[in-house]
C-alpha cells in the first residue's frame, strides 16, 4: 500500500458527500442524485464515477473485483484493480463469488449476485430522456411527473427501421415502477439480472456529475410494446472455450483469413466453467 | 348549440417589461367554432395565442378551458401534469414551421405516433395502423411512413404536423401561420384539407394569420388585432366585407388582388 | 319572416379622411312566407346593403332586423356571431353575385355543401346537388371538378344551384341572373316561383325587368338615402 494518500485516495469528506447523495440514490431508487464530482488521477470516460462511488463505499476488509467488457484483465480494470489495492489496501479478485464490490464497465457478472455483494457501475450518460430532449431542466420535469411516453418513439424507430427493437446495449428500463434509468452500456443481455437482484446496485457518472442505486429486491423493467416484448440475445454457437450456452459471447477474429471463434466475455465464469471440466 | 363555450378568455393581457404584447383580450369559443385572429407583424397575435395555449405566462387575465371532469377551468391553475395532458389529447398546435412542431430525427410515422405513445398505446401494430390512417388524410402516401421527415417538402412537412395534433383527436387545435411560407398552390391544398378536417371532426380552432383570405376561408368568426388590442371583432365576411374600424379598413383596402 | 324596422346605414370611410356615404335611414320591410319582395332602385340606392344586413354580413348603426328561426326570431343586429352562423346554416339562404370558389373542392360538393352542414348525410345532399346542377345545365363532366375555372356564367349556376340546394325558409338573392342567358334565366325563374310555392321567403334584387315581373309579389323601390 503506499502511503501519503487517504484511504482509498479521497478525503473523509468528500467520501461523506458521496454517502449522502448514495443515501438518497437509494431511498429514491433510479432518481439522478447530483454530486461534487471531483478531479480523478485519470481520466472522464475511464470510470472517474464508478471509482468515487466505490471509495465512498469500500473497507478495509472488503474485496474488490473490476472487470471491462466482462474481463478481469483488460488496461482499465487492471489499472483500477491496483489503484485501490495501493490507495486503501485492500484484496482483489477475479472471482465473482469472493467479490464484496464490483465496479464494472459494460458487463453484470454471469454468476448470480448475491446478498451483500454491491455492483458499482460505470456511467457515462446517466439522462435516458437525454436523445430526445437536451434541455435538463425539462427532462427533470419529465422525471418528476414520470412523462416518459415519448421514450418508446426510439422503440418504434427501432422496430419500423429493423424490424426488432435494435437497442442492444443501455437499454431503457423503469425502476421501481416509478423512474426511468440508463443502465449504462451493459447489453440488454444483462437487464434481466438487474430485476429483482439480490445485489446492491451503485450507479456512478463522474463527468455528469450523478448517482443513481437501485437498492437489492427491486424492480427493473425494460421498455417494450405489447406485440414487440422486451427479448435478450441469443447465439447460434457454444462458447469455443467452456461450450457455455447460456453465457453472453464475444466475437474474437484469430486470423487474417477471417477465422472466428465466439467466446463468454465474462472471463471469471468461463474460467470457473474450464476449471470444472477439467477436475 | 352546446350550453357551455370551450374556451373563455378574460381581460388577458400580456407586457414584456414596460411593452405591450396584449391588452385585454376577452372571447368566448364555442365548440365546433373557428376563430381567425388577424393584424399585422407585431400586432400581438402570436404574443395572444401563446397566452392562450400555455406557453406564456400572461401578465393578467384568465383563461378558461372547458375540461372534462371540471368544467370550465382556469389552464393556468391546472397542475403541470394536467396541463401537459390537456396538451397532447383535448389540444394541438400547428406551428408556422414545421420544423418547430415535428420530431426531425424520428420517421413520419413515429411522429404521428408520439403523441399515443406519450398518452400509454404500447402496442406497436396498432400505433402503427393508426399512424397510417392519418398520413392518408392528410393526402401523404402511407408508404412514406418511415421516411425521415427531412425527406419531404415544405407541405407535406405541415401536413404531417397536422396529423401528429390530430392523431389524438383534441377539441382545440391552436394554429400560427398554418399556411406561412408555403406557396399557392401547396396553401391551397392545405387550406382545403384543413377546411375538411375541422368540419369533419367538428375541431375548434385559434388561428393567427395575417392572411386575410386564409381567415375568410377558415374562420367563422374573426378578431382584428392592433397594437396588442383588439380593435374589431364580429362573423368573418362582415368584418371583412363591412370594415368598421379604420384599422380593419386600411387592412382589407390593402390586399392586394391578383 | 322578415321584419325591418327604422334601419339605419352609413358607410364611414376612414382610409379616405373619413367621409361618410349614408345609404339608407329608417328602412322598412316586412316579408311573409310565400313571398317574393324585390328592392328596386337606380345604382347606389342601396338596395345591395340592404340585402347583405339581411344577411348580417353589413352591420346596420341603428335599428332592428327580425328574421324568423325555429320557433322563434332573432334581431340580427344585436345578435351574436354564433347565433347569425345558426341562423345561416338553418333559415337564411343567400345567393351572391359572385361564387366565392375554394380551391380543388369540385362543384357537387360546393352545391352539397350547405346541406351537409344542416346535417344531411353525403350521397343524399349530392343527389340533390346533382339534380340542381343538371337543372341548371351545367354539364356533368364539370361536377367533379372544381369551379374556379369555370366561365362566369357557369360559376354563377353553380351559386343559385348551391343557394337553392339547402332549401332554407327565407332566401336571399342578389342578382343571381346577372350574368346568364334566356334559358338559364328561365329555370332561375322557375325555381323561384317554386320556392314561393313551397313557402319560402324570398327578397331579391334583380336588374332585369323581366325576370322582376315574373317572380315579384311586392316591389319595395328604393331611392338614393332615402326608402319608401
Amino acid at each position: 500500500m503506499s502511503t501519503g494518500y487517504n484511504f482509498a485516495y479521497l478525503d473523509e469528506q468528500t467520501k461523506r458527500m458521496l454517502r449522502r447523495a448514495l443515501l438518497k440514490a437509494v431511498a429514491i431508487p433510479g432518481y439522478q442524485v447530483p454530486f461534487g464530482s471531483r478531479e480523478m488521477p485519470l481520466p472522464y470516460g475511464w470510470g472517474t464515477g464508478g471509482i468515487q462511488v466505490t471509495a465512498a463505499v469500500i473497507g478495509a476488509d472488503d474485496i474488490l473485483k473490476v472487470i471491462d467488457q466482462g474481463a478481469d484483465d483488460t488496461t482499465n480494470a487492471v489499472s483500477i484493480r491496483r489503484f485501490f489495492a495501493r490507495t486503501a489496501g485492500v484484496a482483489t479478485t477475479e472471482k465473482t463469488r469472493e467479490a464484496t464490490v464490483i465496479q464494472t464497465r459494460h458487463r453484470i457478472p454471469e454468476t448470480p449476485l448475491s446478498e451483500g455483494q454491491i455492483m458499482v457501475y460505470q456511467v457515462p450518460i446517466p439522462e435516458p430522456l437525454r436523445w430526445l430532449e437536451p434541455r435538463e431542466t425539462e427532462t427533470r420535469k419529465m422525471h418528476a411527473l414520470a412523462d416518459y411516453g415519448a421514450m418508446h418513439v426510439k422503440l418504434y424507430e427501432d422496430i419500423a427501421r429493423y424490424g426488432h427493437i435494435a437497442t442492444t446495449y443501455d437499454y431503457p428500463v423503469l425502476v421501481n415502477d416509478r423512474y426511468l434509468m440508463r443502465p449504462s452500456p451493459i447489453p440488454k443481455f444483462d437487464n434481466p439480472k438487474m430485476d429483482n437482484s439480490p445485489a446492491l446496485q451503485l450507479f456512478g457518472a463522474g463527468r455528469e456529475k450523478r448517482i443513481y442505486a437501485v437498492p437489492p429486491y427491486t424492480s427493473v423493467k425494460s421498455l417494450d410494446f405489447e406485440d414487440h416484448p422486451f427479448e435478450i440475445q441469443r447465439w447460434d454457437q457454444a462458447c469455443a472455450l467452456c461450450g457455455a450456452t447460456e453465457s453472453f459471447l464475444d466475437e474474437v477474429v484469430t486470423d487474417d483469413a477471417g477465422g472466428r471463434m465466439y467466446v463468454c466475455s465474462d472471463s471469471d465464469y468461463c474460467g470457473e466453467r474450464r476449471d470444472e471440466v477439467e477436475q | 348549440m352546446s350550453q357551455a363555450p370551450l374556451l373563455r378568455v378574460s381581460n388577458l393581457t400580456h407586457m414584456y417589461g414596460n411593452r405591450v404584447g396584449c391588452r385585454d383580450v376577452s372571447f368566448e369559443l364555442w365548440p365546433g367554432e373557428v376563430i381567425g385572429i388577424v393584424g399585422e407583424s407585431g400586432s400581438g397575435k402570436s404574443t395572444l395565442l401563446s397566452c392562450l395555449s400555455t406557453r406564456q405566462q400572461p401578465s393578467a387575465g384568465l383563461v378558461e378551458y372547458d375540461t372534462a371532469d371540471q368544467g370550465l377551468t382556469d389552464v393556468y391553475a391546472l397542475s403541470e401534469p394536467r396541463r401537459r395532458m390537456l396538451m397532447r389529447t383535448d389540444w394541438g398546435i400547428v406551428h408556422q414551421n414545421p420544423r418547430d412542431g415535428l420530431r426531425m430525427g424520428v420517421s413520419a410515422g413515429a411522429n404521428v405516433g408520439e403523441r399515443l405513445m406519450a398518452v400509454g398505446a404500447r402496442h406497436y401494430g396498432r400505433i402503427r395502423e393508426q399512424a397510417g390512417q392519418w398520413l392518408d388524410k392528410v393526402e401523404i402516401d402511407p408508404t412514406r411512413m418511415d421516411d425521415q421527415p427531412a425527406t419531404f417538402s415544405g407541405g407535406m412537412l405541415q401536413r404531417l404536423q397536422i396529423a401528429r395534433n390530430l392523431v389524438t383527436h383534441p377539441r382545440l387545435v391552436f394554429m400560427d401561420e398554418p399556411t406561412g411560407g408555403l406557396d399557392v398552390s401547396v396553401q391551397a391544398r392545405l387550406l382545403d384539407l384543413l377546411r375538411r378536417l375541422v368540419t369533419d371532426l367538428g375541431l375548434s380552432a385559434i388561428v393567427v394569420t395575417h392572411d386575410l383570405a386564409v381567415a375568410r376561408l377558415l374562420a367563422h368568426r374573426l378578431m382584428v388585432m392592433r397594437q396588442g388590442e383588439v380593435v374589431e371583432h364580429g362573423l368573418t365576411d362582415q368584418v371583412l366585407d363591412d370594415p368598421h374600424h379604420p384599422y380593419t379598413q386600411l387592412l382589407v383596402s390593402s390586399v392586394l388582388q391578383p | 319572416m322578415i321584419d325591418v324596422r327604422n334601419l339605419d346605414k352609413t358607410y364611414v370611410l376612414h382610409t379616405q379622411g373619413g367621409i361618410s356615404i349614408p345609404v339608407f335611414k329608417q328602412a322598412e320591410m316586412h316579408v311573409d312566407k310565400g313571398e317574393c319582395v324585390t328592392l328596386h332602385g337606380p345604382s347606389g340606392s342601396g338596395k345591395s346593403t340592404l340585402l347583405r344586413c339581411l344577411y348580417g354580413n353589413c352591420k346596420a348603426d341603428a335599428g332592428a332586423i327580425l328574421i324568423r328561426h325555429g320557433d322563434g326570431q332573432i334581431d340580427l343586429t344585436t345578435a351574436a356571431p354564433r347565433t347569425i352562423i345558426a341562423l345561416r346554416q338553418h333559415s337564411l339562404g343567400y345567393v351572391s353575385q359572385f361564387l366565392r370558389a375554394i380551391p380543388r373542392v369540385p362543384a357537387i360538393d360546393v352545391v352539397a355543401e350547405p346541406l351537409r352542414a344542416m346535417g344531411a348525410d353525403l350521397s343524399m345532399a349530392r343527389d340533390r346537388a346533382a339534380a340542381l346542377l343538371a337543372r341548371l345545365r351545367i354539364p356533368e363532366r364539370l361536377w367533379q371538378l372544381a369551379p374556379a375555372t369555370f366561365s362566369g356564367g357557369e360559376q354563377q349556376r353553380v351559386n343559385i344551384a348551391r343557394g337553392f340546394a339547402s332549401d332554407h325558409p327565407i332566401l336571399l338573392l342578389d342578382e343571381p341572373t346577372a350574368s346568364l342567358d334566356a334559358a338559364n334565366r328561365a329555370v332561375v325563374v322557375q325555381l323561384i316561383i317554386e320556392a314561393k310555392a313551397r313557402g319560402v321567403a324570398l327578397v331579391g334584387v334583380f336588374h332585369d325587368d323581366e325576370v322582376r315581373e315574373a317572380v315579384s309579389s311586392r316591389i319595395v323601390t328604393m331611392q338614393p338615402e332615402v326608402c319608401s
